[in-house]
């Protein structure tokens, strides 16, 4: 076991575990937008910033490996700021109308995303609906990098898509901006799965929202067990007036780590045939 | 192919030619790429390079069949290539003329014609206004312009510059006399000579070389790499330019001490691709010495400066910067314990094993308004003043130390002794050797402007905090530039600086508005 210090309590944790463990281990609330808990951590979004003593800079808890004999503070005003500029950076140049956690967070922390002003550069861009089952708006893009990961190694090694571009320009693309039917996607949706921020949607939740149908608050989820083939994948049905209105999988499911297949995630139609 | 969806394009048969010589010819048969095709991503960044060479651009057909003969999901070869700015993924002229924009060339009035591409600086300060022409073809080549600089302008005095006051001649090998003596030492030896000199990295963070060496003989795990960082690409820096253009061999000499000291199965040496002379004369020694250093080649990216930046660059990937720790010594290059240093802390080794001079020198790069721009070698301890007279400087209303990540100096700051302690006394840091000299017609509005875009354009893009930051930066200082404020820049700008050097990844981000931020606390420049 590892002994630390964080915001004055002393806190054990397992070997290999981080800071972000450890802060949770003892419930310090830690804002965190491009970890996930099936995924490697890139730690780009730099919002689970915590001070470490001794080190120069802050550092990111989600990937930081915690030692013996850290002393880490969360609540310091070092550690405020930097998390509100954050969030307010994103939340200035990315639309989170559909990122509950982002929104949740900036007020946590009242940030101010309209402080740099109405003519501040955004990632604002059209929809892209190129395919029948899912659209990538990325004006709501925050560049977390998860779609990437789970479309590589650390799921579905597809690579249909990476970061292209740099600096403010960097964007998640296929090969020369194909559209997807063009590309390696194989329809999986488990980019779906992690997107934080709904950038990447399912069609069926995407023409709701459209419409000013979706309610979410209404739906119900019914879990179930994957028809298709003998993996047994659990599915969530997310019902909505007795419609199935979007399928995902629980992250905690040993089988799925929260992916499914084509099937699993878009085949669910011929279940309300009538 | 197994699971890799390819592009459709297929390559014209120059651009087949020119990335073969890079990866191998294919073998007759059915097309399918060999097991021994599967560890070579390596290869993607010199193989775009070779087609753009050849046919002026990265055509889709050059890229779909880099990406199949090094097994590379076409997704990823793309974000790699798109990371690059001398990468063009759109069609244009084989001739490019790419002319220099950034401080130095613009204080010496540079201008972009049509049809040119305006650039960072390209390290050709001394001779500003200065730019770099790329002509692809079947014989590819680019030049400097001007193609020479004025001569050294110290002849007395010099220890690592010593040779080429001399007049050495870069193309004759000398006898490799500080190798041999390592060689008697034996590998612990050069090492403790090493630790006892008062050597500290030269290219910006100052580390203890002996101490960096230290760590990586004594790593279990194998192979160690050494990986020199010729990536010189602060505004206003040349030196270590010079040193490769006119003693190449003094550097290879270095390296091949560095490996042996550090148990280095293969050394790599990483330069910008603005230098094609310095990679010439470079190739030229490695060939003629026939130590097993590999020459590798940027592609516009001042990130790729920052040593894991580079390590992925050469991996081919994106030059996003790894987080820390682990640090290089233990996983760098392709996962290894890698030793990486910058040329001028590797040129000075030679004279610490030989004992010829105890001197601890250190490369100024001066430029600006000076009369006697150029590279400069002075004591470490000496003050800027005395430097400044020497290059002959105009009265200055600011001076830049350091670089675009370095900071603006008052004229009543110029007493400031130029060592590691006085410099982090005084809150600045000598960086990469950058002075250059603002006069009293020099714009400091315009050069602050330049810098937060230099920042803005050579941010990587991967941390929220560098991504949008340096946009917003830039943002502000305009809105202050041209009057139409918000009221509020000076907070934001002050909140930005915080947050950059807190919380962004790499050394980039974390002095992005250091440089900014000093010329509005000390000279008052938009404050």
């Amino acid at each position: 076991m590892i002994e630390l210090t964080v915001d004055g309590q002393a806190v054990q944790v397992e070997e290999g575990s981080t800071i972000l463990d450890a802060c949770r281990r003892v419930e310090i609330d830690t804002p965190t937008l491009c970890y996930g808990d099936t995924l490697t951590p890139v730690n780009v979004c730099r919002v689970c910033v915590v001070e470490l003593e001794g080190a120069r800079t802050l550092v990111p808890s989600c990937s930081r490996k915690a030692e013996d004999g850290m002393v880490v503070r969360t609540d310091s005003e070092r550690v405020r700021t930097s998390r509100r500029l954050v969030l307010e950076l994103l939340g200035s140049s990315v639309n989170l109308s559909t990122a509950p956690e982002a929104l949740a967070y900036i007020e946590q922390y009242d940030a101010e995303p309209d402080r740099f002003g109405a003519d501040s550069l955004t990632v604002a861009q059209a929809v892209k609906v190129d395919n029948d089952l899912y659209v990538r708006d990325y004006s709501k893009c925050i560049l977390c990098y998860k779609c990437v990961e789970a479309c590589g190694v650390d799921h579905q090694n597809t690579f249909a898509i990476a970061v292209a571009g740099r600096g403010f320009g960097a964007h998640i693309s296929t090969e020369l901006d194909v559209p997807l039917p063009e590309s390696a996607c194989v329809y999986c949706g488990n980019c779906i799965a992690v997107c934080p921020t709904g950038a990447l949607m399912a069609t069926s939740e995407f023409e709701l929202r459209e419409a000013g149908t979706w309610k979410e608050e209404e739906q119900e989820e019914v879990d179930t067990v994957c028809p298709y083939c003998g993996v047994g994948c659990n599915l969530t049905m997310h019902v909505q007036e007795g419609q199935i209105v979007k399928v995902t999988s629980p992250d905690d499911h040993d089988v799925t780590l929260g992916n499914l297949c084509i099937k699993g995630r878009f085949g669910y139609r011929y279940v309300q045939n009538k | 192919m197994p699971d890799l969806k390819l592009l459709a394009d297929v390559p014209t048969a120059d651009e087949r030619e020119a990335i073969d010589v890079v990866v191998g010819g294919e073998a007759a048969g059915d097309g399918r790429v060999t097991r021994s095709d599967r560890t070579r991503r390596h290869l993607l960044l010199p193989a775009l390079r070779a087609a753009q060479r050849r046919v002026g651009w990265v055509t889709p057909g050059a890229l779909g069949y880099a990406s199949r003969r090094l097994e590379i999901p076409p997704a990823e070869a793309y974000g790699v290539a798109t990371f690059y700015a001398l990468i063009a993924l759109e069609e244009r002229p084989a001739d490019v003329l790419h002319v220099c924009t950034d401080l130095c060339c613009a204080l010496a009035g540079a201008t972009v014609p049509d049809g040119a591409q305006p650039s960072p600086c390209l390290g050709l300060c001394e001779r500003a206004p200065a730019s770099l022409r790329t002509v692809a073809g079947p014989e590819p080549r680019e030049e400097q312009i001007p193609a020479t600089g004025p001569p050294l302008p110290q002849t007395s005095g010099l220890k690592l510059l010593r040779r080429i006051a001399e007049g050495v001649d870069p193309e004759s090998q000398p006898e490799f006399v500080a190798l041999a003596r390592a060689r008697e030492l034996g590998p612990d030896a050069v090492i403790a000579a090493v630790k006892a000199s008062p050597l500290l990295g030269r290219g910006g963070a100052a580390f203890p070389t002996g101490r960096k060496w230290e760590a990586v003989a004594s790593q279990p795990a194998t192979p160690h790499y050494l990986v020199c960082n010729a990536d010189e690409s602060e505004p206003g820096t040349f030196k270590d330019r010079v040193i490769m253009e006119q003693d190449p061999f003094a550097l290879v000499e270095s390296m091949a001490i560095a490996m042996y000291a550090t148990g280095c199965e293969k050394g790599f040496i990483y330069i910008r691709a603005e230098y094609p002379l310095a990679q010439k004369r470079i190739q030229h020694a490695i060939d003629a010495s026939g130590f097993d250093i590999e020459l590798r080649i940027g592609a516009g990216a001042y990130v790729c400066g920052e040593e894991t930046a580079l390590f992925q660059s050469i991996e081919g990937f994106r030059g996003e910067p790894r987080n820390k720790p682990p640090f290089p010594v233990e996983v760098g290059l392709f996962g290894k314990p890698t030793v990486v240093n910058n040329v001028e802390t590797l040129v000075n080794v030679p004279h610490i094993l030989l004992g010829d001079d105890a001197r601890d020198t250190r490369l100024f790069c001066l430029s600006g308004n000076v009369g006697r721009p150029g590279l400069y070698e002075v004591e470490l301890g000496t003050p800027l003043r005395d430097l400044l007279e020497l290059a002959e400087a105009e009265p200055a209303k600011a001076v830049l130390l350091g670089g675009a990540a370095g900071s603006f100096l008052r004229p009543d700051q110029l007493d400031l002794e130029l060592s590691f302690d006085a410099a982090r006394e005084a809150g600045v840091t000598l960086g990469s050797g950058v002075v250059i000299v603002f006069g009293e017609n020099a714009d400091l509005v315009s050069a602050v402007l330049r810098i937060a875009e230099f920042f803005r354009d050579e941010s990587c893009g991967q941390c929220v905090p560098c991504r949008v930051g340096t946009v917003r930066q830039e943002e502000a200082l305009h809105r202050l530039a041209s009057g139409r404020t918000n009221g509020n820049e000076l907070a934001v700008l002050a909140d930005l600086e915080q947050v950059m050097r807190d919380a962004s990844i790499c050394g980039l981000g974390q002095t992005a508005a250091s440089a900014v931020t000093s010329a509005m606390k000390n000279l008052g420049v938009l404050a």
